[in-house]
């Protein structure tokens, strides 16, 4: 049985916010601050391809996706800062299912990734975001943010795994910010450079960012190309990837720690 | 046929690149309190690493209550405890949340984990701190929880790397008092350390590991009498007397003297110990010699672990 352990290390993290709510809550804060320092700062002067609507139409679901992508920080940190504690190690001499300790941390973020979106989503619809779609197609998009979370919490717990030195953490934290900006999460790529927006189009999160866009009815900033009709199948299929990837990276790691 | 024991190991080998950690390693130890000694980087951690199933060796066998560690490490791991040197408990959760938590990744259910983690901190001492986060402890209290921890499962062996490390001494004294509860009660304890008065204090057997081999293997008094037997120092008040000082005690004891000017003492053998302390201060003082200091040393275990690792690195 691997979901009883798995709920127990879920619970361990859930009673670390109990203990210390700062965490969560600067986490929670950090997003909304993003989120007005984009729309209302910045929202002005943004113009999205194809729209003659409000920018935060267009930038609310990009910044659903970047949350989603900036969660593998939160999940790489708390992996790394138990592997140097020696309670992985500990972990790893009991009789537990070796995928328990990962999945009880997934779960976790699962939790934290439900919240985070549902606290952006209040915050864009008081600065007047507004689902254009159904009630099924807001779903089916918060089911595919969730997807991408999912599949990047994997990459986390394996760079967390495998990254043990603090310069290594701290390059995948600065890295984190090109990687994420170079997508179309905060401008269509038809307004970048040729080669950059080719990047970004080919960037697993513009997918989520594309689809999420289109399933919440909302403005993609794409008048032409391959994204557009690719945008849910590749939303579907790149995490599907990443974790063919990285779950089998992180078994090994967790397996070879030492 | 004889049974394995409780701890065994054969041939073990661990290389790191091109140093090898585990260099043909054997072990054999049963109930009570086995040490493990040596310095940094003879190999300790390792041989725990490997016996817990944290590291595979590269060659060899070990076994641990009769399951070998690379095909049956869930065996293995269903019938250990591990204290590491790192300390693995959660610092933000309370004492009483970290035992419930691994009682309940250990397989009990949530009530009988709740009460066997209510009569762990009776045991160890924890009552008062349960509820207090476990990074307000103190160390020997974060120590205590650690074992606690590591014995949920009443455990057939216990391993302890190195755990009293960066302790106060009273902190040390009291996981002393903590592990040798816990042999008495029938489990197995391998505990590694560089402190030889905490191996001489605790264990009844001993090994003594350089460079990832064995060098030494007895109860402590065996490996102090390996290595002689008791000593006499005598410090004369006046230096100038020194000579005259080891004169005397060669005559009156039959032995041969070590004149040693820096530290003012002359040092000799003594064959009939205190009886030979008696006869050296009747010969001293016969003779009028003016005494700073006269001393009984009986060989301690840290001249054993020196003159057992000098001996295999000439």
């Amino acid at each position: 049985m691997i979901l009883v352990p798995a709920s127990v290390l879920t619970r361990r993290v859930l009673q670390h916010w109990a203990r210390q709510p700062a965490t969560p809550l600067f986490g929670l804060a950090f997003s909304i601050m993003l989120l007005l320092i984009f729309a209302l700062l910045f929202g002005g002067a943004m113009r999205v391809p194809g729209s003659d609507g409000d920018y935060i139409a267009f930038l609310l679901p990009g910044m659903l996706t970047l949350a989603m992508m900036f969660g593998i920080e939160a999940t790489m940190s708390a992996i790394t800062a138990d592997s140097k504690k020696g309670i992985t190690d500990r972990f790893r001499s009991m009789p537990i299912p070796s995928g328990a300790v990962a999945l009880g941390r997934s779960g976790a973020d699962m939790i934290t990734s439900v919240v985070e979106l549902g606290v952006l989503v209040i915050g864009g619809l008081l600065i007047g975001w507004r689902v254009e779609a159904g009630p099924l197609g807001a779903l089916a998009a918060i089911g595919l943010l969730l997807w991408l979370r999912f599949a990047l919490l994997w990459v986390g717990i394996f760079l967390g795994l495998a990254l043990r030195n603090e310069g290594a953490t701290t390059a995948v934290q600065v890295l984190v910010w090109p990687l994420g900006f170079a997508s179309n999460v905060f401008v269509a790529p038809e307004t970048m450079p040729a080669w950059l927006g080719a990047i970004a189009q080919w960037n697993p999160i513009s997918a989520t960012a594309t689809a999420t866009r289109e399933l919440f009815g909302n403005p993609t900033g794409i008048t032409s190309g391959w994204l557009a009709d690719a945008a849910i199948p590749l939303a579907i299929a790149w995490p599907a990837v990443l974790l063919a990837v990285f779950v089998p990276l992180a078994a090994r790691a967790f397996r070879r720690l030492r | 046929m004889t049974p394995i024991p409780v701890l065994h190991a054969r041939g073990l080998r661990k290389n790191y690149r091109a140093t090898a950690a585990l260099d043909g390693f054997d072990l054999d130890a049963g109930p009570g309190i086995h040490g493990l000694l040596g310095a940094n980087g003879a190999g300790k951690s390792t041989a725990v690493n490997v016996f817990t199933t944290l590291i595979r060796p590269d060659d060899g066998e070990a076994w641990v209550a009769g399951h070998e560690v690379r095909t049956d490490p869930r065996g293995v791991r269903r019938s250990i405890g591990l204290v590491g040197q790192a300390h693995a408990v959660d610092e933000i959760l309370g004492g009483r949340q970290n035992l419930v938590m691994f009682g309940r990744l250990f397989g009990l259910a949530p009530r009988l984990a709740k009460a066997r983690a209510d009569e762990s901190l009776e045991r160890f001492g924890l009552s008062e701190a349960a509820g207090k986060a476990v990074g307000g402890y103190s160390g020997g209290m974060r120590r205590r929880l650690d074992i606690a921890v590591a014995l949920l499962l009443d455990p057939a062996v216990l391993f302890l790397d190195e755990p009293t490390t960066g302790l106060d001494p009273r902190a040390r004294r009291e996981v002393w008092r903590a592990v040798r509860e816990v042999a008495d009660r029938g489990t197995t304890v391998l505990l590694t350390t560089q402190y030889l008065d905490e191996a001489d204090q605790l264990a009844g057997s001993i090994t003594v590991m350089d460079a990832g081999r064995v060098i030494a293997n007895g109860t402590p008094a065996e490996l102090k009498r390996a290595i002689g037997g008791d000593r006499i120092v005598a410090t004369p008040a006046d230096a100038g007397t020194l000579p005259t000082t080891a004169a005397v005690l060669r005559d009156a004891l039959g032995v041969d003297a070590v004149e040693d000017a820096d530290a003012g003492s002359a040092t000799v053998p003594a064959p009939a110990g205190t009886t030979s302390l008696a006869e050296a201060l009747r010969a001293l003082d016969a003779a009028g010699i003016t005494l700073a200091d006269l001393e009984l040393r009986r060989p301690t275990l840290d001249d054993a672990f020196l003159a057992l690792t000098s001996k295999e690195n000439s």
